[in-house]
């Protein structure tokens, strides 16, 4: 298969906290990864360097086997082709929900404005958020707004597209539709990379699991193996106080 | 009670002589702070964006030098012209010029330098005021913008400078207001505006309080109309409160099975099979979905 993305002994610090620490795996075209681990773990951290809104301080990612650190990469040209959802939606509060998933196409992408428009209303579609294309983002729900964050980042047709802990500050009974939506684009073959609370997601969806715990990858593996028989005493550890609750 | 009739009968007189002079000094004091506004929140602009580019340790040495430099360059500008009276300013621009061209240069307009100082002296404020609506606006807009690949430029145009903009609204209404009322100390230089005609009025015919009364009435006049005005503007720009649900049959809204979107998951409202059946149902004896005119 298609190696991706590949992360190489990448480190982070702020200051003289080391937050991640010689973090090493890839990503295959198809796969969905999924990054699970206590908060404060370094997952959205990884995330972050992985899309260079941080800077890794050592270490390599490469995007088809290109690395992104390096400076010979335009950053932009690169984050156009990974996506990224975020924990707090990130939507542009200045524009209607279609115009926020529009905006990159016709300045980024230079598209018309009439086919990014089609594009649009094509992914917002398919995350059932059609309907809502002239509200703002202001005026609807936590899940609705994930909803139209996913549609943003499809319209730009990603390569990859990472989720940092997408429901974690939804309410309860939102997690579903965005958690269904993710499901349909896993199904859909899109690669994507998931850091996430949510287990059940992790085990039943994602075909590779990561454990990290203190900003170093513990367990990684098939997630049938890595939920049902952790070999690490860490991943055993985290994941019985996850199921306790 | 005979005083007010007084006033009333001493404004009267006042302003059967001098209602042209007083209306058109009203409009060089409307003028002058309009203009001047304009041109101090162009300069604020400018100040604003170019003091918020964003460098690391990683850029180019040049790059991080100029930036610096701008900074610098900014802040002082910023600190002379909002630490010094408005007044001084003046005295110092308009005679400041001839002073150190030898008289070789000078400023042949009255309204070049008047427009000039109100214009520099806004700014200043302006400067700061866009600066805070900048970095008021959450960072995650920055990182969602970067995310879908956009640069600092489309980012700055697009997404921060437009919730900026509205943020600082009210600030630029203040320095309107600010201005109509400062504008008077433009009399150090000569400038005819509304209270410099008070003060050659009075001086013919010593009516201090039926002027002064005029005087308020007119700059009343002229901040309240301004206040809401910008409350209009600042309304338009919101947006409305609701929106126009888009329903992607049209046919649905139109024949009244038109279900809101919200009941049910996104996912199995109205499928296909569905809205055939629909359209189906809804066809008269020529087959059009139209109905009988």
């Amino acid at each position: 298969m298609d190696t991706i993305l590949e992360v190489r002994h990448l480190s982070k610090s702020f200051g003289k906290n080391e937050v991640l620490r010689d973090i090493d795996f890839t990503v295959s075209k198809g796969d969905v990864t999924s990054i699970i681990g206590a908060s404060g773990s370094g997952k959205s951290t990884l995330l972050r360097c992985i899309n260079l809104l941080e800077t890794p301080s050592s270490g390599d990612v490469l995007f088809h086997g290109e690395s992104v650190v390096s400076g010979k990469v335009n950053p932009s040209a690169y984050r156009s082709k990974v996506g990224m959802v975020f924990q707090s939606f990130n939507l542009f509060a200045n524009m209607s929900v279609l115009e926020n998933c529009m905006i990159g196409q016709v300045k980024v992408l230079k598209k018309s404005r009439a086919e990014a428009r089609a594009n649009a209303m094509k992914y917002l579609e398919q995350v059932g958020m059609a309907p809502y294309i002239n509200a703002r983002p202001r005026q609807i729900s936590g899940g609705q707004k994930q909803r139209v964050a996913i549609a943003r980042a499809l319209a730009m047709e990603p390569e990859v597209l990472l989720f940092d802990e997408p429901t974690s500050a939804l309410d309860p009974e939102m997690v579903g539709e965005v958690l269904s939506v993710m499901r349909e684009l896993a199904r859909g073959g899109m690669t994507m990379l998931v850091v996430t609370h949510e287990m059940a997601f992790a085990r039943d969806v994602s075909t590779q699991a990561v454990f990290m715990k203190d900003g170093v990858i513990w367990e990684r593996g098939a997630p049938e193996e890595l939920f049902k028989n952790p070999q690490c005493p860490e991943t055993r550890d985290f994941l019985s106080r996850f199921m306790e609750n | 009670m005979d005083r007010f009739s007084a006033l009333i009968y001493d404004i009267g007189r006042l302003l059967e002589v001098y209602w042209k002079a007083y209306l058109s000094d009203l409009g060089n004091t409307l003028l002058l702070a309009l203009v001047a506004t304009v041109i101090g929140c162009l300069i604020g602009l400018v100040c604003g964006i170019l003091n918020t580019i964003p460098y690391t340790k990683r850029d180019p040495f040049i790059k991080r030098f100029i930036l610096k430099l701008i900074r610098v360059i900014v802040r002082i500008y910023v600190e002379v012209f909002r630490g010094t009276p408005m007044v001084l300013q003046a005295v110092f621009i308009f005679y400041g010029l001839p002073y150190f061209s030898n008289n070789q240069y000078r400023f042949d307009s009255l309204w070049a330098a008047a427009i000039l100082i109100v214009s520099i002296n806004t700014g200043a404020y302006m400067a700061e005021s866009v600066r805070g609506g900048i970095i008021s606006i959450d960072p995650g807009q920055t990182e969602g913008a970067k995310a879908i690949g956009m640069n600092h430029y489309q980012t700055m145009t697009s997404i921060i400078l437009p919730q900026a903009l509205r943020n600082i609204m009210p600030q630029i209404g203040n320095n309107f207001i600010i201005n109509v009322k400062d504008t008077s100390v433009m009399f150090i230089i000569g400038f005819t505006e509304f209270f410099a005609r008070h003060r050659y009025i009075v001086g013919l015919n010593n009516m201090y309080f039926p002027s002064a009364t005029i005087e308020m009435i007119g700059y009343l006049a002229v901040t309240l109309t301004a206040s809401f005005l910008l409350r209009w503007v600042e309304q338009r720009m919101d947006g409305a409160d609701s929106y126009e649900l888009a329903q992607a049959d049209q046919l649905t809204m139109a024949a009244g099975t038109y279900s809101h979107p919200s009941h049910g998951t996104p996912f199995d409202e109205q499928s296909p099979e569905y809205r055939e059946r629909l359209r189906q149902s809804l066809k008269n004896r020529n087959g059009s979905t139209r109905g009988d005119r």
